[in-house]
């Protein structure tokens, strides 16, 4: 059996609070032992000096789209493993809008089987709320469960019908099954590209007003209130928008939010002359939400940060604003980016680490995402101090649209392993 | 006139905008333009300080106006000018606007005249050109001579922009000619004010500084100079305001709506009108009152200006950013 020992790593594990130099052992698949001093226990493991590297459970990102099947030219499982290994990522749970879309048995099969054959990161997946992420009809929900889909959502759109929404609330509340909404309600934002204010109106964009996000929220919210399902919004990007979800915590209603690092690394300004990479969605709010979404990760409010990663060829970024794609690649930044709040005095390296692992992990209901004797050994062994810059001609993934190159950052992974097995190494 | 000397004053490589550009550069146009006004009343008009210059009009949205103002002042200076109306043919082919502008690059022109319906596009194309690019208009961003033959129509009327008191009225939310004169205006010293239903304002315009009225009387009060802006046709049956006739009633210009400005107020219409929606015709085709025609002339003269002030910068030399 390989193993393999991290000698006088700072060890991390938000859930039980541990952040203490020490040793960690990895035998086979899994953690084997975690102490002050295991060399003795350890004699025939292959050694890792960890000195000044912090060892935390592997990233768990809640929130990606791999567009295999369908846009393989984009990224596909391969890439996005690669990707995910030099981000630190073990598990991604991936969005159903393939093509085509994971709204059948199959779709989940076939992902599975893929992963299996690409043995890089764990990978789930999301299956669509409704059939063809059409927003009428309900998926075989259960049965998609079942074969292993973690949630139900339509993806990067919005269950918009009501009457919808709360038919698959309550269907899922029967089986107990997680529900994500991408929060936008899209009458308000027909048509919309960046978000209302005066950057939007300087550049003559239509604008997306932030109460589409709100009122979302706040409906989604009283149709939990009367299903009682497990919701999940995602990509929370403004302030009274997490307000709705403190207070519908502070409720007891059973509800979890996530936000990306463009939200809480970035504002509206970031567009600058048309700069298509910083076109999202939701798109990039204004500095007062920003420092909301800070405040929000600070209090808990904010569950987990997802890389939210949106691969996109060149064709589909190199056009006028209003005809590029929402979104940017994230897994390659998701720790670089979030330690910033970490080194800007926002949360405490346990709390960072807590909701890139173990929160999403729960949320999730997976058994990854801590460091405990007998979890799988899914481990991220990461410089926190380290100074470079952000280049996106060296992400692995297959696409580049990030608007983050040349940006300075600290902290940044060596090591990543998955089961016991390394697949990223620095 | 000078074609070899390089530009003292306007140093960018095209013109894309007027937002961020000094009173010195936007006067330099004017005065410019100022000349050639005389010269196109001339019976002789042709010069020859584009001669063996290229210019492309490159039109992805319909428009007579500006494309046969932009012609015919290339053609006075001596260029030769190529219209291309690109919504016709290749966009529809799959071809992508960077395509589209490795295309036009091969063709060697000096001048690339564009106009675009989505905001930023024509910047997006001087990115991925070797020419100098005029924007002639993006989406619901810029128009700038537009806004340049706007301000030489009320320099020439009133002696001066500082200290005017200017309305922009109707729909702001979608329009770029809106967008250059507030930059302009502002820049030049003019006071500012935009009067519109709230459907067809844009958040926060007032931090590009303006005043904000919801009525005409009001936004009116004692203006020197009342320019109405174009609604479009799909805007005015219910998406933005509910009917012509209710816009008409509340902020089309008519003598009554225009007895709260100075007596001597000038009006304005960047074209092409829609009579008895945003403009009564009696007040449009007001000999003294309405300088309509006049910025159709003006047109001219400052494109001219355009072109030449680009050209000279287009020398020998290395091209100036």
């Amino acid at each position: 059996m390989n193993s393999l020992l991290f000698r006088g790593a700072r060890l991390l594990d938000p859930e039980s609070g541990l952040d203490t130099p020490g040793d960690l052992l990895v035998e086979g698949e899994r953690i084997a032992a975690i102490g002050g001093d295991l060399s003795a226990a350890a004699r025939d493991a292959e050694v890792v000096s960890a000195d000044e590297l912090c060892l935390a459970p592997g990233l768990v990102d809640m929130r990606v789209q791999l567009r295999e099947p369908g846009a393989e030219h984009m990224e596909s499982i391969e890439t996005a493993g690669q990707a995910a290994a030099a981000g630190g990522v073990t598990t991604m749970v991936a969005l159903p809008n393939t093509d085509p879309p994971v709204d059948d048995v199959s779709v989940v099969e076939f992902l599975a089987r893929r992963a299996r054959e690409v043995k890089l990161a764990k990978i789930h997946t999301y299956a669509a709320a409704t059939k063809g992420l059409r927003g009428r009809d309900l998926t075989e929900m259960g049965l998609l469960a079942a074969n292993g889909a973690l949630g139900f959502t339509d993806g990067v759109q919005a269950v918009a019908d009501a009457l919808v929404m709360r038919r698959v609330l309550a269907y899922a509340r029967t089986f107990d099954l997680l529900v994500i909404q991408h929060p936008e309600e899209p009458s308000l934002a027909r048509a919309g590209e960046v978000s209302e204010g005066e950057t939007a109106t300087r550049l003559g964009l239509p604008a997306i007003t932030p109460m589409a996000e709100i009122i979302m929220i706040e409906r989604d919210l009283r149709l939990v209130e009367i299903t009682g399902a497990r919701y999940h919004a995602a990509h929370v990007s403004t302030a009274h928008g997490i307000d709705a979800i403190r207070r519908a915590k502070a409720q007891g209603l059973p509800v979890t939010c996530d936000t990306a690092p463009p939200y809480f690394a970035l504002n509206e300004t970031a567009i600058g002359d048309y700069r298509t990479f910083a076109k999202l969605s939701p798109p990039l709010r204004s500095e007062w939400d920003r420092r909301a979404v800070v405040e929000g990760l600070h209090d808990g409010t904010v569950d987990a940060i997802a890389s939210d990663h949106a691969p996109w060829d060149q064709d589909s970024k190199r056009l006028p604003f209003s005809s590029a794609a929402y979104g940017i690649v994230g897994l390659e930044t998701l720790l670089p980016l979030s330690l910033e709040l970490y080194h800007n005095g926002h949360l405490s390296l346990t709390e960072l680490i807590r909701r890139l692992t173990c929160n999403p992990a729960r949320i999730l209901g997976l058994p990854v995402g801590r460091l405990a004797p007998g979890a799988p050994a899914d481990l991220v062994l990461f410089d926190p101090n380290v100074s470079w810059r952000i280049s996106t001609d060296d992400f692995r993934s297959k696409s580049k649209n990030a608007p983050f190159d040349g940006r300075p950052v600290k902290g940044r992974v060596r090591r990543t392993l998955v089961d016991g097995r390394t697949i990223f190494q620095a | 006139m000078q074609s070899v000397a390089r530009d003292t004053v306007f140093r960018h490589r095209h013109l894309l905008g007027i937002e961020g550009l000094s009173p010195e550069e936007i006067n330099h146009f004017l005065d410019l333009a100022d000349g050639y006004v005389e010269l196109n009343r001339q019976i002789e008009k042709k010069r020859t300080s584009l001669r063996g210059r290229t210019i492309i009009n490159c039109f992805f949205e319909n428009s007579t106006r500006t494309r046969t103002s932009f012609e015919v002042a290339g053609k006075r200076l001596g260029g030769d000018v190529i219209n291309m109306s690109v919504v016709a043919s290749s966009m529809h082919k799959g071809e992508t606007l960077i395509d589209t502008a490795m295309t036009l690059n091969a063709m060697h022109p000096d001048v690339l005249i564009v106009r675009h319906p989505e905001s930023g596009a024509v910047q997006l194309l001087s990115e991925k050109l070797d020419c100098a690019v005029i924007n002639a208009g993006d989406g619901s961003h810029e128009h700038p001579t537009q806004a340049l033959l706007d301000a030489l129509t009320i320099r020439r009327r009133k002696g001066r922009l500082r200290g005017l008191t200017v309305a922009i009225c109707g729909d702001v939310l979608h329009s770029r000619v809106a967008r250059s004169n507030i930059a302009l205006l502002n820049t030049m010293g003019a006071r500012v004010r935009v009067v519109a239903p709230r459907t067809l304002l844009p958040a926060e315009i007032e931090r590009l500084g303006v005043e904000v009225f919801h009525n005409m009387a009001d936004g009116l009060a004692d203006v020197d100079i009342v320019m109405m802006l174009r609604l479009q046709s799909e805007r005015m049956h219910g998406a933005f305001v509910p009917s012509t006739r209710e816009y008409f009633h509340f902020f089309g210009l008519d003598y009554t709506k225009l007895r709260a400005a100075k007596p001597d107020a000038l009006i304005m219409h960047p074209g092409p009108m829609n009579r008895g929606v945003e403009i009564g015709s009696e007040v449009a085709d007001d000999i003294d009152r309405s300088l309509i025609r006049h910025q159709v002339e003006m047109g001219v003269a400052v494109r001219m200006a355009c072109l030449e002030i680009l050209t000279r910068d287009l020398g020998n030399g290395p091209p100036l950013q």
